[in-house]
């Protein structure tokens, strides 16, 4: 039972069927994230437009299914939202899945990732669940801290910011 | 003497691993198969521990009170035990933290110029694929250090190293590998990695992480120079490795860590140091813990390391038997139970180690996944991770069952079972 709960359809079904993996042009952004304790590892790109919403997020990497369809899961809740929704849903999310199964979580805010809850209570998979995630947050504040940088500096060219890791 | 080999009695010896009774996840009996990572102690271990704390606790090699010389007394017994069971004098068993402090001791002085055979640019320093980052590292980071090359033995499909991959040359200083992998179970033919190493004049650095905890090994026999181990791997606590070094070679070789204990005369602008093995053991050691792992090794004494390594022989067998019957389970490592430890990995078509794992910690099965800290093995192997499980003197063939089973449900869990 407990693994039903831990391994729902839904994610069975994300780990299967990921969306919008593949890496795509164009990126403000590219991150690479592994969690060291397993090897599992992720590429991620983060485009966000004009208007800054974010207009894209691929991704490529290897892992369990948990880390497969979290990150899976993350695409579909932040392409589209303004930056500022993005990270608020990223931070609601990282609380459900760091609370040891005390936080229930927000369905309105991270959709399919409220499967993920049973995660919360195995710590050792945590790192898990979290690694496409911190990659996405990783990538927003790259390309916004680039761009705080390109204002201050009155700098406006028009490079697309991208960085490696 | 007689020839007999010692049969052991598995049920007596879980009736000292009092770890072994308990459950996890809601009943499921615990079936431990992670000795590799960290063995669980028999109650004789935690009793020498406590023994030694409630009577004769005190700061060793120091001080002139009984207390004193009676702690020092444990304490150098433990080490005349050690080395009895590796085939070695006591004054040529160093005390460290863990493995991974005694392999740096090692790789540390290889860049030290006060060693005779320390590496500069020219010198090569040979490795193996099949290494625990433990033995990668340190020697990475001596050659950054010094200039010298790193090369090292490639491994075969099987995971053994293939002695056919390089050959050493005079420039060769220094060859270290691995007893017995702690990812592929493979057990190196160590007579001959020496002998090639001794052709070209190179020292040789074993480590036995994996190997003494579950066979007779004799370092003096097997003709290397340095050899680490770990204290919690072979039914001893933690906080203690050990460094073997013969004894002339430990002569010659400088201070790691400096301090009080180690030295032999200091003024405000030199010092001179204390002779092995005191030299390398700088502050106050680890005392209860070095009690403990001498308690450890009389332990499996007691047992006989024959019947130990016989015990484990079957189980390993079993296991490949067991795991290799199963469509969709591949061994990563060879399959043949020969020259082979206890250290079983496999990949399951279709699941992820990780979630092989979680399945596995459901039906009570604790295994290792991940990369077992032998990344670069893993990239070799073409393989993200693998689940493994290992074997120690306490585990039981209904045990392997158990581990059958449990791989059983992952694939039906996971909707990739054979149909």
């Amino acid at each position: 039972m407990r693994m039903e709960q831990m391994y729902q359809e839904v994610i069975l079904d994300h780990y299967k069927h990921p969306h919008h993996r593949g890496l795509r042009e164009p990126f403000g952004a590219e991150v690479h994230h592994v969690n060291p304790t397993c090897g599992d590892e992720v590429t991620l790109r983060v485009h966000i437009d004009d208007n800054g919403d974010v207009a894209d997020v691929s991704y490529d990497g290897q892992g369990c299914s948990i880390s497969q369809a979290a990150t899976s899961i993350l695409t579909d809740q932040v392409i589209g939202q303004p930056v500022q929704q993005a990270l608020k849903v990223v931070d609601s999310y990282s609380e459900m899945i760091s609370s040891r199964g005390t936080v229930e979580g927000d369905e309105d805010m991270i959709g399919d990732g409220i499967a993920l809850a049973g995660v919360s209570k195995y710590p050792a998979r945590v790192k898990c669940a979290l690694l496409g995630w911190m990659a996405f947050k990783d990538a927003v504040v790259r390309i916004t801290s680039a761009e705080e940088t390109k204002r201050t500096m009155g700098n406006r060219s028009a490079g697309n910011g991208e960085r490696h890791d | 003497m007689t020839a007999v080999p010692r049969t052991l009695d598995v049920a007596r010896i879980r009736a000292d691993f009092p770890i072994l009774n308990r459950t996890v996840r809601d009943g499921k009996p615990l079936v431990y198969l992670d000795s590799g990572a960290t063995s669980q102690r028999p109650l004789a271990v935690l009793d020498a521990e406590r023994e030694f704390l409630t009577h004769t606790n005190a700061a060793v090699h120091r001080g002139a009170h009984q207390l004193a010389e009676e702690a020092t007394d444990a304490y150098e017994g433990a080490r005349a035990d050690i080395a009895r069971f590796v085939g070695v004098e006591a004054n040529e068993i160093v005390f460290t933290k863990n493995a991974t402090e005694s392999l740096n001791l090692v790789t540390y002085s290889f860049s030290d110029d006060r060693f005779p055979y320390h590496v500069g640019p020219g010198d090569e320093i040979v490795i193996t694929e099949l290494e625990h980052h433990a033995n990668l590292v340190p020697w990475q980071e001596l050659a950054r250090r010094t200039g010298a090359t790193l090369k090292w033995y490639g491994i075969t499909d099987d995971g053994r190293i293939d002695l056919d991959s390089l050959e050493l040359s005079p420039a060769t200083k220094v060859v270290a590998f691995t007893h017995q992998s702690n990812v592929t179970g493979a057990v190196a033919d160590v007579p001959e990695m020496v002998r090639r190493a001794k052709a070209v004049g190179a020292l040789v650095v074993l480590d036995a992480c994996q190997s003494v905890p579950h066979m007779p090994v004799n370092f003096r026999e097997l003709g290397i120079d340095f050899a680490a181990f770990s204290g919690h791997k072979m039914l001893g606590p933690s906080g203690v490795g050990v460094l073997y070094g013969r004894y002339a070679l430990l002569e010659e070789t400088p201070p790691f860590i400096t301090g009080g204990s180690m030295i032999e005369t200091v003024t405000m602008e030199a010092t001179t140091y204390a002779a092995p093995p005191q030299r390398f053991e700088a502050g106050v050691p680890m005392t209860s813990q070095v009690v403990g792992l001498g308690a450890a090794v009389r332990y499996l004494e007691a047992i006989g390391m024959d019947a130990v390594a016989a015990h484990e022989h079957t189980l390993v067998g079993a296991a490949l038997e067991g795991l290799g019957a199963i469509d969709g389970v591949h061994i990563v490592g060879p399959t043949e139970n020969v020259d082979r430890g206890g250290a079983v990995s496999f990949v399951v078509d279709g699941i992820h180690p990780h979630d092989v794992g979680q399945i596995l910690d459901d039906e009570g099965v604790a295994i290792r996944v991940g990369h077992h800290c032998a990344w670069p093995l893993m990239r070799r192997l073409g393989v993200p991770a693998t689940a493994r499980a290992s074997f120690a003197v306490y585990n039981t063939l209904d045990e392997v069952e158990a581990l059958v089973a449990a791989v059983r449900k992952a694939q039906k869990f996971f909707g990739v079972a054979d149909r």
